[in-house]
């Protein structure tokens, strides 16, 4: 089946639907895919909030904002794209709140804003308010207002249809092939324009914030068409992942009043990071967990440590933070008044992706050259405004920016932009690959591919990785490729045929995870989430660059961008 | 340990009828019924359909009906059942079986649409504020709890409503939704909005019978919702003195 659009979005979480809103609004046609339906997308689970220098508690600053997201980057964000974001975000904020998004209000009827890890007043000197929010479910009411309104503008939703492919045509995209699951036949979209909002990949781990959907299939999309991915080794780890599950326990609890506690009862932040202690960005307290645990300080010399909530008042909880109240009690059968949580780093953020320019454009090399009728936006994207760590609140502000951005800039451009002829077979290709394997039996199975795959990239490439655990790493993950060429189904139903559909995304995780190891093996550095324990320092003078990876005939290939810098330079980072 | 569950298939390329199979699961009390769901999957039968995305209750994929009465998967764990019975889960009710425990929920989602009065940009969106319009505490608590629904879709399947009397009834979640924001102060179009609420099986519809508020899985209270919204719709048809 063939479909014409003038847009297509790959994707409808947030940055996915921001960019189709915006478009649509300005009368393009446009087509929202995702491969589960739209309103399952991950960003409904984000909880904590969006950060904005809108200033509603206390004084406020885009500048203080920009400082703060750069160096929570560890220097690596590229800053005329921090710039870009953070001297917008106010007025985003309140464009979502015009687009009926019921953030939570204070005493006077504005929105309220509560602290966040990272976020600073005065340049470091102590935690602000900048995080707007509804309650702990900021991720859910800005996709429901956002897919209410597109509905109003007449975007057309394909949902649960799984994107193979991009097309192209004379060096220009024109479009993307794919197959609907519930019936496994071949979609083709040919549009003018192509935006990728596939998320991220957290699935790639074992223990995960991410849902089953997070898959990294957009890096694959573009490896498939020879792209770069750049920075992809600064991968983050949330410290409060709910221990054994990774459900995510947002910051929030910490800015409301939680802290962190060890198998000794202590506050183990204040010796980790005196300002800041318990808010201290992510990449810096997962590592304090981690090294709690393995000095043998983790609750009863376990692998885990307590976030303690009983500090804040019940009331103040449950007006707050009910969602995480309330699946803490379902899942772990206590009452977050009553008893600490256990807690340990769950695999939440990819702070690298597609890159782009700040249009939303992808580039194609380190000298920016631009793919027409592409674009990225998302946690799929790396304009990078989050460089080797991003801050807490700032994922779902990039999301609406650069969604916006890169809407605006594509009502502009399509004007000019004809639709380019769709290649031949482009049905054809998919139908093949699904065919393959449906036909399938050899004798390895998807489940037991995957786990492996999450055990080495935990065990080897996780918060800390060294030479050794890469080398390991990139071993093992090649070895795991090799042997889903001799994978069997068992399942050969054409009907929500979810073994097929897992087969697939294992192919791409894989391929992703190929990336994570070769970037991080290639940067013998330590900054943000990359932490190499044989090279445990950051190193300005040769690495104050993003990493690019692609494929090519002769395998993954790298080359590197310097990072832009404008208003700040690098400092010692301390908190 | 080992609990049995009993779990509904239907292929509708081969079976003309749906049937029960019967599965031995090794699994803790504590699992989610999501996770024995996914242990069938990978490791016993691989052709068994099911969905699902965020697995602790916030994306609303995996509405079933398990022991009789409409849940998540995600959200409910082997120890809420009594284990030392057969745990049966079926499809949601209501919503016609695509394959095995997947509904064709597009009937849910076309209502969820309906409830906006027509092509309205700009409803919400007032045209000069600068900065967001002003809301007190107040205000925005009267729609604070329907903005809790995840559109599981696990109401349907309870409404007797729905299910017995008039199948085209537009359902709760989705006079939840029109009742998000008719309560919303900043709305602009509120009357529009209380008129779609008024169609052929609409509002008028729902006669009380309180089962979407005892299965929603996010505790909301549904019912009471949609009195409220009857009652608006009576005060804005008094005739207003002067
Ligand atoms: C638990 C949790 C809490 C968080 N809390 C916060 C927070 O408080 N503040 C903050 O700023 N950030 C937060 N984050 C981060 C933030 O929520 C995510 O980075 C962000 O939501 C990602 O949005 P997205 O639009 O890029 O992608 P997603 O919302 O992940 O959507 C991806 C979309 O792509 C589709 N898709 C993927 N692959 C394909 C394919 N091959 N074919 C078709 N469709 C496809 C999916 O179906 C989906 O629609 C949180 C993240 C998690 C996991
Ligand atoms: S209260 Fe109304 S909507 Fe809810 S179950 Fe009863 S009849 Fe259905
Ligand atoms: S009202 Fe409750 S049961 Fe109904 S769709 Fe919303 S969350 Fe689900
Ligand atoms: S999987 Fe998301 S609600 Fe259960």
């Amino acid at each position: 089946m063939i479909h014409q659009y003038d847009v297509i979005v790959i994707g409808g979480g947030i940055a996915g639907l921001y960019t189709a809103l915006t478009t649509a609004q300005n009368n393009c046609r446009v087509a929202v895919i995702s491969k589960v339906h739209v309103t399952r997308s991950h960003s409904v689970a984000a909880q904590g909030g969006i950060a904005a220098s809108i200033g509603n508690e206390e004084e406020d600053h885009w500048e203080w904002h920009m400082y703060d997201t750069i160096k929570g980057s560890d220097y690596l964000a590229d800053q005329d794209a921090v710039e870009a974001l953070t001297k917008e975000a106010p007025n985003a904020i309140y464009t979502l709140e015009h687009l009926g998004v019921p953030f939570s209000r204070n005493q006077q009827g504005k929105i309220e804003q509560r602290r966040f890890g990272g976020h600073t007043k005065n340049y470091g000197q102590a935690p602000i308010k900048r995080a707007c929010y509804v309650s702990d479910r900021t991720g859910r009411a800005i996709m429901d207002t956002l897919y209410d309104q597109c509905l109003q503008y007449d975007v057309t939703f394909y949902n649960e249809v799984f994107i193979q492919n991009l097309l192209f045509s004379f060096n220009h995209c024109c479009g993307a092939a794919g197959y609907d699951v519930a019936t496994t036949t071949p979609h083709v979209f040919h549009s003018r324009v192509v935006v990728i909002a596939t998320g991220g990949g957290g699935r790639i781990y074992k223990t995960t914030s991410n849902g089953f959907a997070s898959t990294g299939d957009g890096f694959a999309l573009a490896l498939d068409a020879l792209l770069p991915l750049e920075d992809m080794e600064f991968v983050q780890f949330h410290p409060t992942g709910i221990y054994g599950l990774g459900i995510l326990v947002s910051e929030a609890a910490r800015a409301e009043g939680g802290v962190l506690r060890n198998g000794l009862g202590e506050r183990f932040m204040e010796r980790y990071a005196p300002v800041l202690k318990d808010l201290a960005p992510r990449d810096i307290v997962s590592r304090a967990i981690l090294k709690e645990i393995s000095d043998g300080k983790g609750i009863e010399g376990k692998d885990f440590v307590h976030l303690d909530l009983r500090g804040i008042d019940k009331e103040q909880l449950n007006r707050k933070l009910p969602e995480i109240s309330s699946f803490i009690r379902t899942y772990l059968g206590i009452d977050p008044s009553d008893s600490p949580i256990p807690v340990a780093p769950t695999c939440h953020y990819m702070m690298g992706g597609i890159p782009t320019d700040l249009q939303g454009h992808v580039l194609t090399d380190i000298v920016g050259s631009v793919l027409p009728g592409l674009y990225a936006v998302g946690e799929c994207a790396c304009v990078s405004v989050h460089g080797a760590n991003r801050l807490g609140c700032n994922s779902l502000i990039d999301l609406v920016v650069f969604g916006r951005f890169a809407g605006m800039n594509i009502i502009r451009e399509i004007k000019s932009k004809v639709l380019q002829p769709l290649p031949l077979q482009a049905e054809s290709i998919v139908e093949a690959k699904i065919n393959r394997l449906l036909e399938s039996s050899g004798s390895e199975c998807v489940p037991v591919l995957r786990e492996s795959m999450q055990r080495v990239m935990t065990e080897q490439c996780s918060v800390f990785r060294s030479g050794q655990t890469l080398e390991n790493a990139l071993g093992e993950i090649r070895q795991l490729e090799k042997r889903c060429l001799n994978v069997g189904l068992t399942n050969k139903s054409c009907i929500f045929n979810y073994e097929l559909q897992e087969m697939l995304e294992l192919t791409n995780m894989l391929k992703v995870a190929e990336v994570i190891v070769f970037s991080a093996l290639k940067r013998t550095e330590s900054r943000g989430a990359h932490f190499r324990s044989d090279f445990p320092e950051r190193n300005d003078e040769e690495w104050l660059k993003h990493t690019f990876v692609s494929e090519s005939p002769m395998g993954l290939k790298e080359s590197f961008k310097p990072v832009a810098i404008s208003k700040f330079a690098p400092e010692m980072r301390r908190y | 340990m080992k609990v049995v569950f009993k779990i509904y298939r239907f292929n509708p390329k081969i079976d003309l009828e749906p049937h029960f199979d019967v599965f031995n699961v090794e699994v803790e009390p504590t699992d989610r019924i999501l996770d024995c769901l996914n242990k069938i999957r990978w490791t016993m039968d691989s052709s068994l359909s099911f969905r699902m995305s965020c697995a602790h209750g916030i994306c609303g994929s995996d509405g079933l009906t398990i022991n009789g009465q409409a849940a998540l998967a995600c959200q409910k764990l082997v120890k809420d059942f009594d284990y030392s019975q057969e745990i049966v889960v079926e499809p949601l009710r209501y919503f016609d079986v695509v394959k095995d425990l997947i509904v064709d929920l597009e009937p849910f989602f076309k209502r969820i649409k309906s409830i906006n009065a027509q092509r309205i940009p700009t409803a919400l969106i007032v045209g000069d504020a600068e900065k967001e319009r002003v809301q007190n505490l107040e205000e925005r608590s009267e729609f604070d709890d329907a903005l809790k629904c995840i559109l599981c879709g696990c109401c349907y399947s309870a409404c007797p409503v729905i299910t017995e009397q008039d199948s085209d009834f537009v359902g709760p979640a989705a006079i939840l939704r029109a009742h998000r924001y008719i309560f919303d102060s900043r709305t602009t179009d509120v009357t529009e909005r209380l008129a779609v609420m008024q169609k052929p099986h609409g509002i008028w519809g729902c006669k009380s019978y309180y089962m979407c508020t005892v299965v929603c899985p996010k505790k909301i209270k549904v019912t009471q919702a949609i009195l409220r919204t009857k009652k608006k719709i009576i005060l804005e048809q008094q005739p207003k003195s002067e």
